[in-house]
């Protein structure tokens, strides 16, 4: 879908951006993370031509991006900034029509579409005739998301997009980022400082330093087998989370045991991560949570024995 | 003058005409240069913020400008574009144009650059960018910008009577040259209030919200225009002809309200300085002047004095006044001096002054060619008994006579001369006169009645009927409080007259004040 090629930006004789490589599959969520000055804004921005690389190309679906006037390019890529950047002479109506106005919509169309996206992002409607600086941050940040999702684009860029939030304010917002179905389907880069978000968020990782990419892959690859000792050292707060985030209850299916599930427990997804899993517990006597993988197989398991399942993973990846 | 007894309130509403025609005026003139200068300044201020190399330069002419005096600057407008709205409209909008440059420039840099981004990367061109985003947002400062120049505007607008544009400066001028306190604040009142109310408003725009941002950017181009309406429809119901007064005849008794009572003249009248005047005349800008009937500029720029058929205008006729104790002294001098008597008509002065004032001819020289073309002049016999100090005011005329004096005596007495000439004014020159300190220098009966012997308007009205009367009158008076003589009139009469171009007074038939009115007055 994307294929970012070698690629550098320099500004005067300081290299942003060094010789970056990656490819973003068809509705993958690539994080680029690293700490401030690492040069991830930097190629992100180099997507939607906000900045022009100093050597280098960057295809989307096969095509060269320098191809087509950058307009037309950025009205086809969604785009979210850490301070939202809404108009603040705008409403919310306004600020989410404007990219169905560029694109020339006609109004009946555009309305349609923001009443949806107002109810998927749990938006009253009544905030529309409502002025950005009259919203809480949250409420500011999802009017911006929908102002970039509002014309459906297959690329969606992410600037930092929850860093001005406060922890409760974010992590609520993750929940809804993952359930939003329409992000299911999109294709996104996003550029993040914070780990957990990456591997909250993050189908695959680039962990950058220094305007090059030291490593890129699934979380469970940097965690696991980190290349050297910047990524381990990069990883190494919160270790223990990250571990249960980065593990899909899916890589626990071996070493569970085979038991009966149980109609009253709460149910998930063998796609769900571990840490999700265990923070539903409640710590009643015998509790255990059904999982399902696939349609027709399904487990119930207690606490005790994904934790357990949990060990015997980490005891395997570290002797393999 | 008992008109000076009268309320500032009085004043205001015998004028109330007068004001509201300068009010509107002030109005106009005030928001047609500042539409202008939003025009300029708007587009110049983004394109500053495109090129940021220009801004250096751009702001720094708009800044040099700023800092040229406010005279200074329309006195550079007349050569270039004459006199008249046109000028002063132009110096307003340079005046106008740092503020409106500089807020735009600083407004669009200070848009939030999170807000130009986001425009940017949801694909907005430059143009929408630039309309839609950068425009709206930095329009708060703009605005502020706009309220400094209109302030500025208004203040500076006030000068522009002096060259003939209108507004509220000539009730100010016009105050000052004739010290009517009344004048000056019926001019210098209503421009401050202007401005006053004129920046409430435009703050009160500036703080709007954007919510109703949109209905005022409609609003407020149509009130601009509006306005300047104010300045253009007047001028449109203009008279046959125009005429260009001084701030001072505006209001005088022997000036233009006198051509108003005794004549009945309605003519459109715009305010002037003298300095500009004659020209202004000449080069068709004007066709009546008020001038004074000897000017030399009368004879450079071909003008004819129009006859003062009721004797409005009190006579100035010339004459050298000397104190009784000199004429003692100098028993010879009397008849030497009224060798000059009725020898200088006005045509004739009109003539030397010219050579003075026009050619640069020294004052010597044109005294001494009339000297001897009247075949008056006779060589020096050496002075050798006493000295006669003769005493000049400060104008070229005075200045050929005192030469002309001079040469008399040294010719046709045996004493010497010592001249004081360019004394400040009439009181400089009476006060000389009568401490002692020179012996006779040449006066003006208008003066000596109204400056010197400051007649109550009744005598004023009685003894100004004829030449004769006023002379007559002053000769009396002063021999019996000063002790000082008035010989004989040497002939010309420098008084205020109207003037108009020589062509066009031949060709309309016009001689007399008369005359014009019954032109005026003609469908």
């Amino acid at each position: 879908m994307i294929k970012v090629d070698n690629v550098s930006k320099h500004f005067g004789g300081v290299k942003a951006v060094d010789g970056v490589s990656f490819d973003v599959a068809d509705q993958e969520n690539l994080i680029l993370l690293g700490t401030s000055g690492c040069g991830k804004t930097t190629t992100l921005k180099m997507i939607n031509r906000l900045i022009e690389p100093t050597s280098g190309a960057i295809y989307i679906d096969g095509k060269n991006i320098i191809e087509q006037p950058p307009e037309t390019l950025r009205r086809g890529i969604g785009y979210v900034l850490q301070n939202n950047g809404l108009f603040p002479h705008y409403t919310v109506a306004q600020n989410i029509a404007v990219v169905p106005n560029l694109l020339k919509w006609d109004k009946p169309k555009t309305e349609k579409r923001t009443a949806e996206l107002m109810e998927k992002l749990h938006l009253d409607a009544s905030y529309l005739d409502v002025y950005p600086n009259e919203l809480s941050g949250g409420q500011q940040q999802r009017i911006g998301l929908a102002r970039a999702l509002v014309s459906d684009p297959p690329v969606l860029l992410m600037d930092e997009p929850f860093g001005a939030l406060d922890n409760v304010t974010r992590s609520k917002i993750h929940a809804e980022f993952k359930a939003l179905d329409e992000l299911k389907r999109k294709t996104i880069i996003m550029v993040t400082h914070d780990v957990q978000e990456a591997f909250e968020l993050g189908d695959r990782i680039c962990l950058m330093n220094k305007g090059k990419i030291v490593q890129s892959g699934t979380p469970a690859q940097l965690l696991f087998n980190p290349v050297n000792d910047f990524v381990k050292d990069f990883l190494k707060h919160q270790r223990l989370q990250l571990e249960f985030k980065a593990i899909k209850l899916a890589d626990l299916w071996g070493l569970l045991p085979e038991l009966n599930k149980e109609a009253k427990a709460s149910s998930f997804n063998a796609g769900s991560n571990l840490w999700e899993t265990l923070e539903s517990f409640k710590f009643n006597n015998g509790e255990t949570v059904n999982i399902s993988k696939d349609q027709n197989e399904s487990k119930a398991v207690s606490f005790e024995q994904l934790m357990s399942a949990f060990y015997q993973y980490k005891n395997h990846q570290a002797h393999e | 003058m008992n008109e000076q007894q009268q309320t500032l309130w009085q004043f205001m509403q015998q004028q109330s005409g007068k004001l509201q025609e300068q009010t509107l005026q002030h109005i106009g003139l005030t928001f047609i240069s500042l539409c202008i200068a939003v025009l300029v300044g708007l587009p110049l201020g983004i394109l500053i913020v495109r090129r940021k190399q220009l801004a250096g330069l751009v702001l720094g002419i708009a800044g040099v400008l700023q800092t040229i005096p406010s005279i200074a600057l329309l006195g550079f407008m007349i050569p270039l574009l004459g006199i008249g709205p046109k000028p002063a409209i132009v110096a307003l909008l340079l005046y106008a144009l740092l503020p409106i440059i500089r807020n735009t420039y600083t407004g669009i840099l200070g848009v939030d650059a999170a807000v130009k981004e986001a425009a940017v990367a949801m694909g907005m061109s430059k143009w929408q960018i630039l309309f839609k985003v950068e425009l709206p947002l930095a329009m708060p400062v703009i605005f502020a910008g706009i309220r400094t120049a209109t302030v500025i505007n208004v203040g500076v607008a006030t000068l522009a009577s002096l060259i003939a544009a209108g507004g509220l400066g000539e009730f100010i001028f016009g105050g000052i040259s004739l010290n009517n306190t009344n004048m000056i604040l019926a001019g210098a009142i209503p421009s401050a209030l202007l401005a006053v109310i004129f920046d409430l408003l435009l703050s009160m725009v500036q703080k709007i919200s954007f919510k109703r941002l949109k209905r005022v950017l409609y609003a407020f181009p149509v009130l601009l225009i509006l306005l300047c309406l104010f300045y253009i429809l007047p001028a449109k119901s203009e008279s046959k002809l125009i005429a260009g007064f001084t701030p001072e005849f505006m209001g005088r008794q022997d000036g233009d309200l006198g051509l108003r009572s005794k004549y009945g003249l309605k003519i459109h009248t715009i305010v002037i300085s003298d300095a500009v005047m004659y020209k202004a005349a000449f080069e068709k800008h004007l066709d009546v002047i008020s001038g004074y009937s000897t000017d030399g500029r009368l004879k450079a720029y071909d003008l004819v004095v129009l006859d003062d058929d009721k004797h409005i205008f009190p006579p100035y006729y010339a004459a050298p006044i000397v104190r009784d104790d000199v004429l003692k002294k100098f028993p010879d001098l009397e008849p030497t001096l009224n060798q000059l008597a009725g020898k200088i008509n006005d045509s004739v002065m009109t003539v030397l002054n010219y050579r003075t004032d026009y050619l640069h001819q020294s004052p010597e020289r044109v005294a001494k060619d009339f000297l001897v073309a009247n075949k008056l002049w006779r060589a020096e016999r050496g002075g050798s008994d006493g000295v006669v100090r003769i005493g000049s005011k400060i104008f070229g005329e005075q200045y050929i006579l005192a030469n002309m004096y001079s040469m008399l005596i040294k010719g046709y007495t045996d004493h010497d001369v010592s001249t004081k000439t360019g004394l400040g004014g009439t009181k400089i020159c009476f006060d000389a006169l009568t401490n002692n300190q020179i012996d006779f220098y040449p006066e003006y009966t208008g003066t000596g009645l109204l400056a010197i012997l400051q007649a109550s308007p009744k005598t004023v009205n009685e003894v100004t009927v004829n030449r004769d009367s006023t002379y007559n009158y002053v000769q009396r008076q002063f021999e019996s409080k000063y002790q000082i003589k008035w010989l004989k009139p040497i002939g010309f009469n420098n008084a205020y007259a109207l003037m108009m171009r020589q062509q066009q007074a031949k060709q309309l038939g016009i001689k007399t004040i008369s005359n014009l009115k019954r032109f005026l007055d003609k469908k």
